[in-house]
């Protein structure tokens, strides 16, 4: 037995490298059964690596494997009938076909192969959510249940959509060209999921649920890629790389080690994580070179203020007022409007804040989102309104999307009897949640988005 | 002591983090029945495909078995006690945490 460890996600990421290599073999129209002989060669390292321990090289194993059940496939009359066209070309001759087969799984051509599935998958042709939850399956390698659960949905329902999207990406006929002008044109749709995908895991509705935090990680490794991609490389795709990291970074701290959600201001910064935030600091740098503001510009630059400030009475509130100005300009939605409150209400007072979160412009579409309730109360309960806040908290508590939430919105409940009570139990910890979460939208939220 | 089949029966097909899992606790408990002394052989692993030969005929059938629950993926060979030791001996393995099982036979000693 051989005393190689394999990487955390090691099967789930080397999925995701099969089914890339072997789509460019069997074409979009045959992603299923690229996705069957990933599955194949995964199975068999599981049935082999388990008696005898992984190899020295597993991947290479792996990848080896996976090119002789792509062969077998190829072979089977049935397989060759059914993806006809887009076989045709390795059917020609053995020679041909096995070089072909070389190159598809040459190492190099791997980093190009993951971002090729990326944009193929972001096709202007499907929907937001059809993009994001292919993402999730060919992108970073989850089950259809494991998507289903970061969905809050039935793995029926997921099942369906996804069978959907790949008819329709079918219908396509090709896999991506990585040439630049097309690259350039679905970016923004690449973008858009990989923002998608890190929401959902920053903010979905289950915090509990140890696929969540994978998101965020695969949504910082998507971006990543990008950003070394030659024609992906642009100021916008910096911005969000910067915007992630930046979030991410903060991800330690947003539990207690007792379970327990902590808000911004109650977050212990010295469990933020100073590389990911040095990382972030970078990427804004370099989202800098050009003369592009993006939104992603914005947010980014509000996250940087919040990472780089040491306290809540050190944080340019100001600032971060201005910079929300600005993104509401460029998107205005309700969620923005909500941020942008609660952080004037840090420059001006509790009474403020509590106006303009009264004129927030579309608020209806904020009636399920517990966290405008919760900052209402927050203000309320800073303005000397402890009955008032109460119903809010109370009302929050109703909206909660799970018990880390309920418990939470439970407590702020319980702060408001103890008005008066000077020792910062009271503190405006929920205000300073939700300006924690709204930078970035909210996966119930989506429905809310203005563009 | 005497000696038993262990027959894996496979489970549902599982999700590449599951199989990671998967791999890692049945790493370990083979490790665990080896260091106790108990692993005879820890088998082979066996391939889905095969060919079915029966009957006086010799009828040869093509035996693929891609995707079946419940088809046997491996062995493994293990010393207990008597059949009980043997059934607490299984509790452990990791393929019932994936809907599969474990079929115990003893081999009859002559």
């Amino acid at each position: 037995m051989t005393s190689t460890t394999l990487e955390p996600h090691f099967f789930r990421h080397e999925s995701v490298r099969l089914v890339a290599a072997l789509a460019r073999v069997f074409g979009v129209q045959g992603l299923a059964l690229a996705e069957d002989v990933a599955q194949e060669a995964l199975a068999r390292a599981l049935e082999v690596w388990k008696v005898e321990g992984p190899p020295a090289n597993p991947s290479g194993w792996l990848f080896a494997t996976a090119k002789r059940l792509a062969i077998d496939a190829l072979r089977r009359d049935r397989t060759a009938r059914t993806y006809a066209p887009a076989l045709a070309r390795w059917l020609e001759s053995e020679w041909t076909r096995s070089a072909e087969l070389d190159a598809a799984f040459a190492p190099g051509a791997l980093a190009d192969d993951e971002l090729r599935m990326m944009f193929t998958v972001c096709h202007p042709r499907l929907g937001e959510d059809a993009q994001v939850a292919l993402v999730l399956q060919l992108c970073c390698g989850f089950s259809v249940p494991e998507i289903a659960a970061a969905f809050f949905a039935s793995p029926a329902a997921i099942e369906k959509r996804l069978t959907r999207a790949k008819k329709t990406l079918a219908e396509t006929r090709s896999l991506f060209e990585l040439r630049e002008a097309d690259v350039v044109a679905r970016l923004p749709s690449v973008h858009s999921a990989i923002y998608l995908l890190f929401n959902e895991g920053y903010h979905g509705a289950s915090p509990e649920s140890a696929v969540r935090d994978d998101l965020c990680g695969e949504a910082l490794r998507l971006v990543s890629v990008l950003a070394e991609q030659p024609h992906a490389a642009r100021p916008r795709t910096h911005a969000l790389a910067a915007l992630l990291f930046l979030h991410a970074a903060r991800l330690p701290a947003r539990v207690s080690p007792e379970g327990r959600l902590r808000s911004l201001f109650e977050q212990d910064r010295a469990r933020w994580d100073a590389a990911l935030v040095a990382r972030g600091l970078a990427f804004l740098e370099r989202s800098a070179e050009g003369e592009v503001v993006s939104e992603y510009h914005l947010e980014a630059a509000i996250a940087a203020q919040h990472a780089t400030a040491t306290s809540r009475a050190g944080t340019p509130w100001r600032a971060i007022v201005t910079l929300y100005d600005a993104l509401y300009a460029m998107r205005p939605s309700p969620v923005v409007a909500l941020s942008r409150a609660v952080a004037i209400a840090e420059v001006d007072g509790p009474a403020r804040g509590l106006a303009e979160l009264r004129a927030i412009e579309g608020r209806e579409r904020l009636a399920s989102y517990p966290f405008y309730e919760a900052a209402l109360g927050e203000l309320s309960l800073r303005a000397g309104e402890g009955d008032a806040a109460r119903g809010h908290f109370e009302r929050a508590a109703s909206l909660a999307r799970s018990d880390m939430e309920l418990a939470f919105f439970r407590a702020r409940v319980a702060a408001c009897g103890r008005t008066g009570d000077d020792d910062g139990c009271a503190e405006p910890s929920q205000a300073a949640r939700t300006i924690e979460t709204s930078p970035v939208r909210t996966g119930r939220s989506r429905t809310l988005r203005s563009s | 002591m005497s000696q038993f089949v262990f027959l894996y029966r496979n489970g549902e097909k599982m999700s590449p983090e599951t199989m990671q899992l998967q791999m890692g606790k049945w790493v370990a408990w083979l490790k665990a029945l080896g260091e106790k002394g108990l692993l005879v052989s820890a088998g082979q692993p066996l391939e889905r495909s095969g060919r079915l030969v029966s009957g006086a005929k010799r009828t040869v059938t093509d035996g693929l078995f891609t995707e079946a629950k419940d088809v046997i993926g491996g062995y493994s060979l293990v010393e207990a006690r008597d059949l009980d030791h043997a059934v607490e001996l299984s509790m452990g393995c990791p393929i019932y945490d994936v809907g599969g099982g474990v079929e115990i036979r003893p081999t009859l000693s002559m």
